[in-house]
């Protein structure tokens, strides 16, 4: 399980370099990817907004991958329950706005959008705390009732409770806000601007702007900060770390904190690009974003980022080609064929099985 | 049960039927399953049961949650003795059911006898356990939980999708009924699928426990304990494990070539994830690697969900009990899945009705943490 301390290594100048040609590929990658789309759909807007589309809906995708392969990365365990978590904290990003007395007041919640400036900010920002806070320490919350006292036992018994645990948070969701899709205002408002022939939405930019800052800020930490240090020495060995003087049941703890707030931050996501929220919404997301850590190499932070934008841009193909439908079933074929051919991902190790 | 065993021990006829059962497991299997097959339907006369609905509905609910039982019989090879998560084991019962779909339907112009039907179901099914174990079962244990996730939410959309060959949401209708000699299978006429549900669900039964005495059976819990230690004693994991998936599917096969027989329609939303989910928590609940104990567990669940919570909906409602009255238990119902997967983990990971093996090896944690915890104590001292 080195991957993890390997992929956010303190900067030197080799990881400078790294970093330069980390940015270069992901350019290619996205140029190449807008030629296959201009050559197929043989019209340069609609594949700008195609690949707009597929960067967006990555972002969101890489934000949950993050948490399932951080949590994977230091205790091995695939948490089932993440993507209801990422669905739970697409409900607090809609409860924070609709409930909000102030944006009543000022009777903004009629149309949802709200065009001044600081205001937007200010929104945003009181979204993006309360649903990664909330998020963050129910997925603390989780791990501390659930996950902590089966540390030593069999591993199929914690993924048993992951599974109870996703279906107490779809359940619990379901019965306080019933079955259907619950729109959620889009405060963000939904202006273009021409670019390549298409119009980009702002909330677009927006969104891979601000997941990437994220994924900035967790680099740093892990990589940087004495607890991202305590973190990369439990993924590589727990006992060692002990040894060493890491709290372990802190750093795993902080694990889930942060894998919970990147979900909330995607939830907020969800709700103000689709601007819809729905209870069983986590089980899709879930699987697609295991499957693009998995894809990436699970324990790999920088392979679950490049796994969900490379899932979103195979989901968001298929959509363009008109196999909406079948999009899921792409994803499970992309699964089993990692799976098959290079188990350890794009950017993983081979791992051994644990003794 | 023990102090049951304790009250019975001494008395001589007792012990002479106790050991004659445990030299002939089989025939004890079958015994067993001849009286409760003749119990079930005295119980379902009897105040307050006979109060809930009428026989025949009582009859025709047994062999629903016969189907299950096997469902849980199959997915306790899997996850119970081999020690393999399968969450999308209701893939196979689909599977099954479209098989015998396709076999025995005016949609498909087929007519096969239901019998070769079961053995082709099951075979289907287990093809395709193979298909999907084959490159997965090589890698560690809880990737096969997520692939087995995503086939079992796969499979109902490729039958949903693919509306050429399946007819889509609709599903295919109008299965033939079983046909046995001197034996007539109507909808109004809940008996005949009672007395071969309890057919199926027993020699299922009885070659699980042949199975699982022997040596596959060993070897099984061999790699369920230590995958590694199993390896290196010249097990080959990967086909042993693949056995278990693909007979775990087989079974999953019956049920639903079964099912599907005795519904005649087949459609994609009744083979969803919360049916994998329904039929792990009757697998954890009734205690994993313990044939009786899943069975049972698979049963007195199955009842619960269909019969105990509507009446606890009416009970409540008549009697105009606050708050309880206002609850809609049948909505709680994967709500108390989840808590129950949850709080069974925790409290009693070898179920309701433990396999005494798999106590102590799911207990083994226990001991193994309070030692750290002494090793901790003295760090702090």
């Amino acid at each position: 399980m080195t991957s993890v301390a390997r992929s956010a290594s303190p900067a030197s100048a080799p990881s400078l370099i790294r970093r330069f040609r980390l940015i270069g590929f992901s350019l290619i990658g996205i140029a190449v990817y807008f030629l296959i789309l201009r050559l197929m759909l043989g019209n340069t807007g609609t594949a700008t907004q195609q690949v707009a589309n597929a960067l967006t809906l990555g972002a969101i995708y890489a934000l949950v991958a993050l948490g399932y392969t951080m949590v994977y990365g230091i205790i091995e365990l695939i948490n089932f329950a993440h993507g209801d978590v990422f669905m739970v904290g697409s409900f607090v990003a809609l409860w924070t706005v609709t409930s909000d007395p102030w944006f009543q007041a000022i009777g903004l919640h009629q149309t949802g959008t709200v065009t001044a400036l600081p205001l937007l900010a200010l929104y945003l920002l009181v979204m993006f705390a309360v649903s990664m806070t909330v998020v963050g320490l129910l997925n603390v919350t989780i791990e501390r009732l659930a996950y902590r006292p089966l540390r030593h036992a069999p591993r199929v018994a914690p993924l048993i409770t992951a599974i109870g645990v996703s279906l107490i948070l779809q359940n619990v969701i379901q019965i306080i806000v019933g079955t259907g899709d619950r729109p959620s205002p889009k405060i963000i408002p939904q202006d273009a601007f021409p670019f390549l022939g298409a119009e980009i939405r702002f909330v677009n930019v927006f969104i891979v702007v601000t997941a990437l800052i994220l994924m900035y800020i967790l680099t740093l930490f892990v990589g940087r900060t004495r607890l991202g240090r305590a973190m990369r020495a439990t993924a590589q060995d727990q006992q060692a770390a002990q040894l060493m003087g890491v709290d372990l049941n802190q750093t795993i703890a902080i694990t889930f904190l942060i894998g919970g707030a990147l979900a909330g931050a995607a939830g907020v996501f969800q709700s103000q690009y689709f601007g819809f929220v729905r209870f069983d919404l986590g089980f899709n997301a879930g699987l697609k974003a295991f499957t693009a850590a998995v894809l990436g190499g699970i324990g790999n932070l920088t392979g679950a980022v490049l796994g969900g934008f490379l899932i979103a841009f195979v989901e968001v193909f298929a959509a363009a080609n008109g196999q909406q439908r079948w999009s899921q079933a792409i994803v499970f074929v992309v699964l089993i064929t990692v799976l098959v051919f290079r188990p350890a991902g794009l950017l993983g190790q081979q791992i051994g099985e644990r003794a | 049960m023990t102090a049951l065993r304790g009250r019975l021990a001494g008395n001589p006829t007792i012990d002479q039927v106790r050991s004659f059962a445990s030299a002939h497991r089989s025939l004890a299997i079958v015994a067993a399953m001849v009286v409760a097959g003749l119990i079930l339907p005295i119980l379902a006369q009897v105040p307050p049961f006979s109060g809930f609905q009428s026989l025949d509905v009582w009859i025709g609910g047994f062999s629903n949650a016969g189907v299950f039982v096997l469902l849980a019989l199959g997915l306790n090879i899997v996850v119970g003795l081999a020690g393999l998560l399968d969450l999308g084991y209701a893939a196979f019962f689909a599977i099954g059911a479209y098989a015998y779909a396709y076999g025995s339907s005016p949609f498909s112009g087929q007519h096969f006898p239901f019998i070769l039907m079961l053995m082709v179901g099951a075979l289907v099914a287990a093809t395709f356990g193979v298909l999907l174990g084959a490159p997965t079962l090589r890698l560690r244990g809880d990737y096969l939980a997520i692939v087995t996730l995503g086939f079992g939410e796969i499979v109902p959309i490729v039958f949903l999708n693919s509306d050429k060959y399946t007819q889509g949401t609709n599903g295919i209708g109008g299965l033939y009924k079983p046909e046995i000699p001197g034996v007539e299978f109507t909808l109004l006429n809940p008996w005949p699928f009672y007395v071969l549900m309890l057919v199926i669900v027993t020699i299922v039964m009885v070659l699980i426990y042949r199975v699982q005495e022997s040596r596959i059976g060993r070897a099984w819990m061999a790699i369920r304990e230590d995958e590694l230690a199993a390896a290196s004693n010249g097990l080959n994991t990967v086909t042993t494990k693949l056995l278990a998936f693909a007979l775990g599917a087989s079974t999953a096969g019956f049920a639903g070539v079964f099912n599907a027989a005795k519904l005649t329609l087949v459609s994609p939303d009744q083979f969803g994830s919360t049916v994998s989910f329904a039929i792990l928590a009757m697998v954890v609940l009734g205690g994993m690697g313990n044939i009786w104990g899943v069975a049972l567990g698979a049963f007195v669940i199955y009842t619960i969900q269909i019969v105990i919570l509507k009446q606890l909906n009416a009970f409540f409602g008549d009697n105009h009990i606050p708050i309880l009255q206002d609850i809609n238990f049948v909505q709680y119902q994967f709500l108390l899945y989840g808590l129950a997967l949850v709080l069974m983990m925790l409290f009693r990971p070898e179920g309701l009705f433990p396999s005494q093996r798999r106590k102590r090896e799911l207990r083994a944690h226990d001991a193994a943490a309070t030692e750290s915890e002494a090793v901790a104590a003295m760090d702090q001292a």
